[in-house]
């Protein structure tokens, strides 16, 4: 398993936002599925370790979060609800600034770049500034730079929030390839329809884990929306 | 290695945006110039200044309140960089420098250090600017300032780093930058003397003594002059380490202080 999670409890002063969570992620595409106010958020931000939990403990690609952060972030790539690309930069420029938070510059992080800008397509547009892309292409370039110090684990929090539907399933659609090709994905998303039936499917739901098993089997014959609608006790 | 390539980035990154953001450098400068040509010019027959290390002679007004505006640039950037750190997490890009896999008070310093360079390089144009416009400086001032620009430009940059860590909205940096800046500079030895303000208001004077921006202002006051003031370094340097400290245990992934951003 890349991500092992066990007895993971977290409040903001009196409110509960993570009841006792435990969960495992082998390799290939998980969602994480929850309401707004779920506890996504709050559980993204431990397995990045912005904030740390008093009981529980977190395993990334082997490496104990609590005991060994550096060895864990550096096996994990994160790509954040909130854009976090510097606008006023190069698309090479944020790739660069990116790689050497990593450690890697010079001729490596020259060739990285290169690879990434050209498996975006954006090799032409690479010394444009980061704001002249539209918010898909963001996506998909905070989604390569993600990836070039070659993570074990790629966490992402809700990444199609505010995309047309277009750019939406083209991103899900790149992040599913990705999977495919032996990246452990880990997908928080409020959306059922980004959930394909041989995902992995984790349903977060007033900080408790109320399902764990492929999506296929989580749904049992039903469409995904009625059985997450039925398990979260959400109007349909 | 990665350390130093992260370094590297940050200092990067910083003069990158410095440079693209021409408002910023010309707002930098007008401020302390406005103080020099006109508010020293209209203070000058006001204040009537003695004889007091490190100035060997009478001074001009305009010679006594440049080491304060030197002062006023660095605290200006230190708050102004930590005001760029509020609006960096709200962002998100502060969220990319802290998932890096460094030791988080070696990006906050990395961070602090780039905001630091900025504010050198301002100061040494003003001193420029300033040395044409008639103040006499020693060159030898020029090199022996460097070393307490950077402490100053530090200790204040902490300062900024600690109250980012402690607001958790944009509006809120605005009332403190009132509370903060305001009472920091007047409140110092940076447009007159404390011997000037003891005569006014003794309990004043002390208060001038104990902030530590006047400490600095003092050490920067001493070092145009390449001489060493050790009990304003001292206390600069005093002020740096706890500021630093206070800010550390503020970014603590502990504390969870991005929690609440989450």
């Amino acid at each position: 398993m890349t991500i092992a999670v066990t007895g993971l409890s977290f409040r903001y002063g009196a409110k509960l936002a993570l009841d006792q969570v435990s969960f495992s992620v082998a390799p290939g595409f998980t969602a994480l599925l929850g309401p707004n106010g779920a506890g996504k958020s709050t559980l993204f931000g431990l397995l990045t370790r912005l904030f740390t939990a008093p009981s529980g403990i977190i395993v990334m690609a082997g490496h104990d979060l609590a005991r060994a952060p550096r060895a864990a972030l550096a096996r994990m790539g994160v790509v954040f609800q909130q854009p976090t690309i510097d606008l006023d930069l190069t698309v090479r420029r944020n790739l660069v600034y990116f790689a050497a938070l990593h450690g890697i510059a010079g001729r490596e992080a020259d060739l990285r770049i290169q690879a990434t800008l050209e498996r975006l397509g954006m090799a032409e547009r690479a010394n444009e500034p980061a704001r002249a892309l539209n918010g898909g292409h963001r996506r998909r370039m905070e989604i390569a730079r993600a990836l070039i110090h070659r993570p074990a684990v790629l966490l992402l929090d809700e990444p199609t929030v505010g995309l047309d539907a277009a750019s939406r399933a083209a991103i899900v659609d790149h992040v599913h390839d990705l999977a495919a090709e032996g990246l452990t994905v880990l997908w928080a998303t409020h959306l059922t329809d980004e959930v394909r039936p041989d995902d992995g499917l984790l349903i977060l739901h007033k900080g408790r884990i109320l399902a764990d098993d492929t999506a296929r089997a989580i749904a049992a014959g039903r469409p995904l929306t009625e059985t997450f609608l039925a398990l979260t006790g959400a109007p349909a | 290695m990665t350390a130093l390539i992260a370094l590297r980035a940050i200092l990067h990154r910083e003069a990158l945006r410095f440079v693209g953001q021409k408002g910023r450098l010309v707002a930098a400068m007008v401020r302390p110039l406005v103080w020099l040509f006109i508010f020293a010019a209209g203070f000058r027959a006001a204040l009537g200044l003695s004889i007091t290390p490190p100035y060997q002679t009478y001074i001009t007004y305009e010679t006594y309140i440049v080491p304060g505006l030197l002062g006023m640039i660095c605290l200006f950037n230190g708050m102004q960089s930590s005001l760029s750190l509020v609006y960096d997490r709200e962002m998100g890009s502060m969220r990319l420098l802290l998932t890096s896999p460094l030791p988080r008070w070696w990006l906050l310093f990395s961070k602090l250090l780039a905001g630091t360079v900025v504010s050198l390089l301002q100061c040494m144009a003003f001193l420029g600017i300033a040395a044409l416009w008639g103040v006499r400086v020693p060159p030898l001032g020029f090199l022996t300032i460097v070393p307490a620009l950077l402490l100053s430009g530090l200790m204040l940059g902490a300062l900024g780093l600690l109250l980012s860590s402690l607001i958790q909205q944009l509006e809120n940096f605005a009332g403190v930058m009132n509370f903060v800046i305001f009472p920091m500079f007047f409140l110092s030895s940076a447009l007159y003397p404390l011997w000037k303000m003891a005569e006014a208001s003794p309990a004043l004077a002390t208060a001038c003594a104990l902030n530590p921006f006047t400490q600095a202002v003092e050490m920067i006051r001493f070092a145009l002059y390449a001489q060493a003031n050790l009990p304003a370094l001292g206390w600069t340097l005093l002020a740096t380490v706890i500021f630093g400290a206070a800010a550390l245990w503020g970014y603590d992934p502990v504390r969870g202080q991005m929690k609440a951003k989450a």
